[in-house]
């Protein structure tokens, strides 16, 4: 890293540490590891989404190669609970038990030199199974008639619930009201790597050592540890160099299980690497189905919502965050940035017979933040109004700030009109007026939500589940040569932590980024934390590392000091020294940590026996999370013989608070952009009737490419947090919740014209030209 | 997601190819299309005879009006020019669209045709350009129109102990005029719909209207397709009952755009 003009600390864009590793192909991935004596795993996957287990038949002679639950005995169950109300637990066993109840559960585990030869024990096992009808659809899933996948319950759903306001007044009084049915569709999250695990027994410490491309790797020790009766001492969880998490990897896997438990019973280390196929298959996210209803007044004000929502959350209840993560979030979400009086909500989080699904980034609220914003553009447009103007109507106003609505969310700080404004400014709306005038199929489309990140205690502990995040601890230490050791229990993929960490120590310290060394991915170095999700790194370690690098300063200014003879009071820390207040005379932070490591004998009497090495709390206060929010403007051209749809222009407003790292926040919000893009415009993992999955290679379940993606022209806005250490805010998911809404209102200002509307997720070319020619029947 | 086991030959003469290939092997070229299918284990062979290092496997010959293009030639050469005149031109704009360059780089014409995928873009293309497969089996060369040889979904005029030696196409004047559409949902991705006209003067025009989940179709004179675009595309289009509605309007948007790029001034 070199000195860049805008400085190294807190604000400045320097580039990424990490990067040269990265860059140069040195990174180092679990595929990228392998260890002495190693057995490869592949796993035999139902291929059925629904049945009773029967009978595995082994191959013969090679039976020892290959392990069903009944071998595995004394593993415990997956059990992601939670303390809501109603809450049905699922146990998800690490590998099926007595029934299968998604296309793709592991079955079988088959353990071989190499991975083709494993696959080659996989094909030859035979399964007998009795089948059973599949549920696929959630709508029908709670039917009374519906097989019931987890045979205790009462029906399939893990959760229902309900926010009663009376809405029945709002006929009555309404300007306008309409009413919606829209669909996300199910996605697969896709980072570049998929899972991979290598677990290994080390018999000197007693620890089962676990290399696994995880966001959580303290929350997996935990899990592991309880799931194969080991104390959390005995196990070491590594997560080296993971190429993308996106919630794909905030999760305990089953297949961690089986290669821990394979690892101690074989007495070799054991590697499964996730392929395609499985990734494509293991999990999925944001299948949500909305009947919506929204009454507002002749100027556009929100009167009130009614909202019955299912979200198809498959088969398990994965581990930590649950299955009901994404609709038991609808409620709260729904109210958005906006001043909402009422809302009248139902929200079922369905079980079927699909892969479970998991947080993706933007979790509920990409398709929240659908649902509300196509709903508020056909408000308008029954109103007359513009979308611009139906928003600034209901906006939370910069006055109103710190601002707690219906639901009980607080909006810490910012100026939401004001983004919209600067949205819409960006963009030439009359020109495309004109063009619409001119018989194009152009639009504009505005999306504006706020996200939500960091949210603590205060928010999950309602939630009851497995881990509720508290303090997050960072330790610091000044090596001899006064290097800084950061170690942090968050996890940097993607994000830069290596380098912002760095340069909050910085900000502190004045220690050059180059000379600080931040360790992560590795519970036996780092202090516990409930991991990289939730757009809380950056305000929770990053808080964490700038109060561990304070109390060090401070230890650091006693003993510089005294070596100077001047009172503490007479200096600071700044640039890497201890400095003189008084006149230019200093010691370096370097000449600091020489004393106490190596020359003791000069240090003061009382000196704090604690010496260079701090770990240190933070939690903002209050927790209830920090709000980043934007507005995305959008102008679509639609192809209406095809239904094809262009970008022609992407404008993005956003206010994540103090950025540590603007360069950095540009590529958080790019990067989601294209994953936002995905799901508006590409993504779809269709199940057919019978649960078999219809996508599973990357040649059908489409992903956007770098050249689907437009160039975006980002404007920040910088309000500051005043409960957050920086003023930062959590800004990793946000790139994510707009585009489907910007886009799709683009595409129905588009199609106003012809009288055509898109309510599914994604607005395939097939799905807008369908909507065109029902628009074209209905005149016809 | 790894293949099962198989040998690899790496037949140093055609005739050694021939025999490998009679006696069960699979032949290998660019393996783009056979990597991934070897992969997903739904293609299992004994053996793969890797035809890369054959004598002639790539190049283009001219002669006598007609361009023989070694089957092993790859896309990325035929967009970078390896085929020469307006054939080449019309030829180096279709492999430009074909997925990446990187596959490019590795794919050939030869295999992706005798692979037969019938969203493949020298599926769809070649028939319209005209011209002759050659075939090399035991008893030597045969001769296969290209219209024809594309027999089914991942089927052709082939026979099982037959290798795919060449294409020959005309050299066209520069005066002929070429429309070829495709729909692609992203860049790289299989077209959902290919459509492709060629107008030499004095000749009837051809037509092929492809990647619809069969063998194209190619129509030989399609006079009527130029006169009356509208009618006769959705006549054509009328006889791909089994499609969704929303790819028989893409197939005819296709037709119609490829012979307005054959009719633009």
């Amino acid at each position: 890293m070199t000195a860049e003009p805008g400085g190294l600390g807190v604000g400045a864009s320097p580039r990424r540490k990490e990067d040269a590793r990265f860059l140069h192909g040195r990174g180092r991935f679990v595929a990228d590891i392998t260890r002495p004596g190693m057995l490869e795993v592949a796993f035999l996957r139902s291929p059925i989404a629904h049945a009773r287990l029967l009978a595995v038949t082994k191959p013969a002679g090679q039976e020892k190669r290959v392990f069903t639950i009944a071998d595995l005995d004394g593993i415990g169950t997956i059990r992601a609970n939670s303390a809501l109300p109603g809450f049905r637990v699922s146990e998800q066993p690490a590998l099926a038990k007595d029934k299968v109840r998604h296309v793709g559960e592991a079955i079988a585990a088959c353990v071989a030199e190499s991975r083709a030869a494993a696959e080659d024990l996989a094909a030859i096992c035979v399964l007998d199974y009795e089948a059973l009808p599949a549920v696929s659809d959630m709508r029908t899933a709670c039917s009374p008639t519906a097989p019931l996948l987890h045979e205790s319950w009462s029906m399939n759903a893990f959760l229902e619930t309900r926010r009663d306001d009376d809405v029945s007044g709002l006929d009555a009084i309404a300007a306008a009201k309409v009413t919606r049915t829209l669909r996300t569709s199910r996605q697969c999250m896709a980072p570049i790597e998929g899972r991979g695990v290598l677990a290994e027994w080390d018999p000197r410490l007693e620890q089962m050592i676990v290399t696994t491309s995880t966001q959580m790797p303290h929350v997996t020790k935990s899990g592991l540890a309880d799931c194969l009766g080991l104390d959390e001492g005995q196990v070491r969880i590594v997560s080296p160099d993971v190429g993308g998490g996106f919630g794909y990897k905030g999760i305990l896997l089953p297949e961690e299980i089986v290669c821990a438990s394979l690892a101690i019973r074989l007495g070799r280390p054991v590697r499964w690497l996730e392929d395609r196929f499985e990734q494509l298959t293991a999990a999925n996210c944001r299948e949500h189905h909305y009947v919506i209803t929204a009454w507002a007044d002749r100027a556009g004000k929100l009167l009130g919502v009614e909202c019955d929502a299912i979200v198809d959350a498959g088969a398990y209840s994965s581990y930590p965050f649950g299955a009901c993560l994404e609709a038991a979030q609808i409620g709260s979400i729904l109210p958005g940035p906006y001043i909402l009086p009422l809302l009248r909500c139902h929200t079922v989080s369905a079980c079927t017979n699909k892969p479970p699904i998991l947080p993706y980034r933007g979790v509920a609220r990409t398709g929240v933040c659908y649902a509300m914003e196509t709903t508020l553009d056909a408000l308008a447009r029954q109103l007359g109004i513009m979308p611009q103007a139906i928003r600034l109507a209901n906006l939370v106003p910069a006055t109103a700030m710190p601002y707690r609505n219906l639901v009980g969310k607080v909006f810490d700080s910012g100026d939401y009109p004001e983004s919209l404004r600067r949205a819409v400014a960006a963009i030439d709306v009359d020109k495309i007026r004109a063009r619409q005038a001119a018989g194009e199929t152009v639009g504009f489309g505005l999306a504006t939500f706020c996200e939500q990140g960091a949210h603590g205690t205060s928010v999950y502990h309602a939630w009851g589940i497995p881990f509720v995040p508290g303090f997050e601890q960072a330790y610091a230490r000044l090596a001899p040569d006064g290097v800084l050791e950061l170690r942090v229990g968050v996890h940097s993929h993607g994000q830069g932590l290596e380098t912002t960490l760095a340069q909050v120590a910085h900000e502190i310290l004045g220690i050059h980024p180059d000379q600080v060394r931040v360790v992560h991915g590795d519970t036996a170095l780092t202090p516990y934390s409930t991991g990289t999700w939730g757009s809380r790194a950056m305000v929770m370690a990053g808080g964490a590392v700038a109060e561990a690098c304070r109390q060090l300063a401070e230890r650091v200014a006693a003993i510089g000091a005294a070596l100077m003879q001047v009172s503490g009071a007479d200096v600071r820390v700044a640039d890497g020294k201890v400095q003189r207040t008084d006149t230019d005379g200093f010691v370096t932070i370097a000449d600091v940590a020489r004393t106490w490591y190596r020359t003791p004998q000069n240090l003061p009497p009382g000196v704090n026996k604690g010496g260079l090495e701090v770990t240190a709390g933070y939690r903002p206060d209050p927790d209830t999370g920090t709000h980043s929010y934007a507005c995305h403007a959008v102008v679509a051209r639609v192809d209406t013989e095809t239904g094809a749809v262009v970008l022609e222009d992407y404008v993005v407003v956003e206010d994540g608070g103090k950025l540590v790292n603007p360069m950095i926040v540009d590529g958080q919000v790019m990067g989601g952009l294209a994953q936002g893009i995905g799901t508006a415009l590409y993504e779809e993992m269709p199940y057919d009737t019978e649960g078999q999955p219809l996508a599973a290679t990357l040649a059908d379940y489409l992903l956007p490419g770098t050249t689907d993606v437009p160039d975006v022209r980002l404007d920040h806005m910088e309000t500051l947090s005043p409960w957050t250490t920086f003023g930062q805010k959590g800004i990793g998911e946000s790139g994510a919740i707009g585009p489907p809404a910007a886009i799709v209102n683009a595409i129905n200002d588009a199609l106003a014209g012809l009288g055509a509307e898109v309510m599914d997720l994604p607005a395939s070319p097939s799905r807008v030209l369908a909507a065109i020619q029902a628009a074209r029947a209905v005149k016809a | 997601m790894k293949p099962a086991v198989f040998s690899y030959a790496r037949p140093k003469s055609w005739s050694d190819a021939v025999k490998l290939v009679a006696s069960g092997a699979r032949a290998g070229a660019g393996t783009q299309s056979l990597g991934p299918l070897l992969n997903l284990r739904l293609a299992q062979p004994d053996m793969i005879a890797d035809l890369r290092h054959l004598p002639d496997y790539a190049g283009v010959v001219v002669s006598g009006g007609v361009l023989r293009i070694g089957a092993g030639t790859t896309h990325a050469a035929i967009e970078d020019g390896a085929v020469p005149g307006r054939t080449g031109e019309i030829m180096a704009g279709v492999a430009r669209r074909i997925a990446y360059r990187p596959v490019r780089n590795r794919g050939t014409i030869g295999g992706s045709l005798a692979h037969a995928d019938p969203a493949a873009d020298w599926v769809a293309v070649l028939p319209a350009l005209g011209g002759t497969a050659i075939a090399l089996g035991l008893r030597g060369e045969r001769r296969v129109p290209l219209a024809g040889f594309v027999t089914g979904i991942f089927e052709t005029a082939l026979a099982s102990d037959e290798l795919l030696r060449a294409v020959e196409v005309p050299t066209l004047p520069a005066g002929v005029r070429w429309g070829h559409w495709k729909f692609c949902r992203k860049v790289g991705e299989f077209s959902k719909v290919t459509a492709c006209v060629l107008s030499v003067p004095g000749t009837a025009p051809r037509a092929v209207l492809a990647a619809l989940d069969r063998p194209p179709l190619v129509i030989e004179d399609a006079s009527a397709l130029l006169d009356d675009t509208e009618a006769e595309a959705a006549r054509i289009v009328s006889a791909f009952p089994e499609l969704g509605e929303w790819r028989r309007a893409v197939a005819q948007t296709a037709l119609r755009k490829a012979v307005a790029a054959v009719k633009q001034p």
